[in-house]
């Protein structure tokens, strides 16, 4: 495959063969709280995305053009982690200020977006995987796209299954959790698509 | 009181209070570091160290930190934790190290640490703060080992990498894919909800 394409290549095995939900386990903490709703997933999912697509670049910028020269590798966790929680907050400031409109449709998500595993690991990966910046821009986005798939298609699961007869056991978590197998072994007949790394 | 209570605090985090399968924290490396016994053992020695550290330092300075900023002080205590791990793996342990991947660092925005410390080392003393982190871990710990044992035996055949089902055994190739770790946890919670239940006591 061409470098030229590689980037394109990477944008969609993060969506579908490489989903950062159903294959990584990234993100299932909100994951599993926040699709019960539509309404709310779509939300948290654009969230999730624009975080991802925008933090997943800056911290390879971080990493590569700070943390490297000066060999403070070791450092990446803090250093990814500040940098998110501080984009988070800027862009919640930039929000509230110009559109009052978005702000009450993502700005309840925001603050969640810190702690979600998905953000910081997207960003471990690229390390690790050594992406170009593009390449990390379009992992990033793809990334979000994939998750946003993903908590789109169980809250609708979800939604349907609202009058059906679950053992209590399984109530809750438990059913969510079979749901998303069920949708990982869906994600992988994906798998003869693309194949990288 | 103090003997009750250390007992308490001690048991909650491995029976009716469990951060997995009550609680339903820290999914995410519950299900990606299953399928091979080794690596669960690293992750929830990694885990247990983190909490149980962070918890105490934590509560060591709870008087000092300003309200406002807390979340950022602990997720630095807690990242400076990781930290030591990621470095002392490396160093001793790379073949783990390696397939552990982001893993290990993803230990900072494992909710059962966060929990922990927002939840109780906040108002707590540093001993039992320091208990408590530690239990907590040890019950995370031990669903980890269960449902990896289960994974590695039908998926692989092996445990902790040892041949243990002969050729005969046909691998469930599924148990060690990404699907079999969202199946293997529900059986598990489902499991141990329902014997909850039938008990009508802790489980």
């Amino acid at each position: 495959m061409g470098n030229f394409l590689f980037p394109l290549a990477v944008f969609f095995a993060a969506i579908f063969t490489d989903n950062i939900l159903l294959t990584n386990y990234l993100g299932m903490c909100s994951f599993l709280a926040v699709s019960k709703e539509l309404e709310t997933s779509a939300g948290l999912g654009v969230a999730v995305t624009f975080v991802l697509a925008l933090t997943t670049p800056l911290n390879w910028a971080v990493y590569h053009l700070v943390l490297v020269p000066f060999q403070l590798e070791y450092l990446r966790f803090i250093v990814f982690i500040i940098i998110i929680a501080a984009f988070v907050q800027l862009i919640e400031m930039i929000i509230e200020r110009y559109s009052e409109n978005l702000y009450f449709a993502l700005g309840i998500f925001l603050p969640l977006i810190t702690v979600n595993c998905a953000i910081l690991g997207a960003s471990l990966f690229i390390v690790i995987r050594e992406y170009s910046f593009i390449t990390s821009f379009f992992f990033g986005l793809g990334s979000g796209i994939g998750w946003f798939i993903a908590i789109m298609a169980m809250a609708g699961i979800r939604n349907k299954l609202r009058g059906a007869k679950i053992p209590i056991g399984l109530e809750g978590a438990g059913i969510a959790l079979i749901i998303a197998g069920f949708m990982a072994m869906a994600f992988m007949g994906f798998s003869g698509m693309i194949q990288i790394s | 009181m103090a003997r009750t209570m250390v007992k308490k605090t001690f048991l909650t985090p491995l029976g009716k209070d469990n951060p997995v399968f009550v609680q339903i924290l820290g999914i995410c490396s519950t299900l990606a570091v299953t399928n091979k016994l080794a690596n669960t053992m690293v992750m929830v020695l990694g885990v247990m160290f983190t909490t149980a550290l962070s918890s105490w330092t934590i509560s060591l300075f709870r008087k000092q930190i300003p309200t406002r900023i807390r979340m950022m002080v602990e997720t630095l205590v807690i990242a400076t934790y990781v930290i030591i791990v990621d470095i002392v793996l490396k160093a001793y342990n790379p073949e783990i190290w390696k397939q552990l991947g982001p893993y290990v660092g993803l230990i900072i925005t494992n909710c059962i640490v966060m929990g922990r410390v927002e939840a109780f080392a906040l108002q707590n003393k540093p001993s039992l703060s320091l208990i408590d982190g530690l239990a907590s871990g040890m019950g995370y710990g031990y669903v980890l080992l269960i449902i990896a044992f289960v994974r590695e035996l039908f998926g692989s055949g092996t445990i902790w990498g040892y041949q243990v089902l002969g050729a005969w055994w046909t691998k469930w190739a599924i148990m060690v894919m990404p699907p079999g770790g969202f199946f293997m946890l529900a059986i598990f919670i489902w499991i141990v909800h329902e014997g909850v239940l039938k008990e009508g006591k802790n489980g």
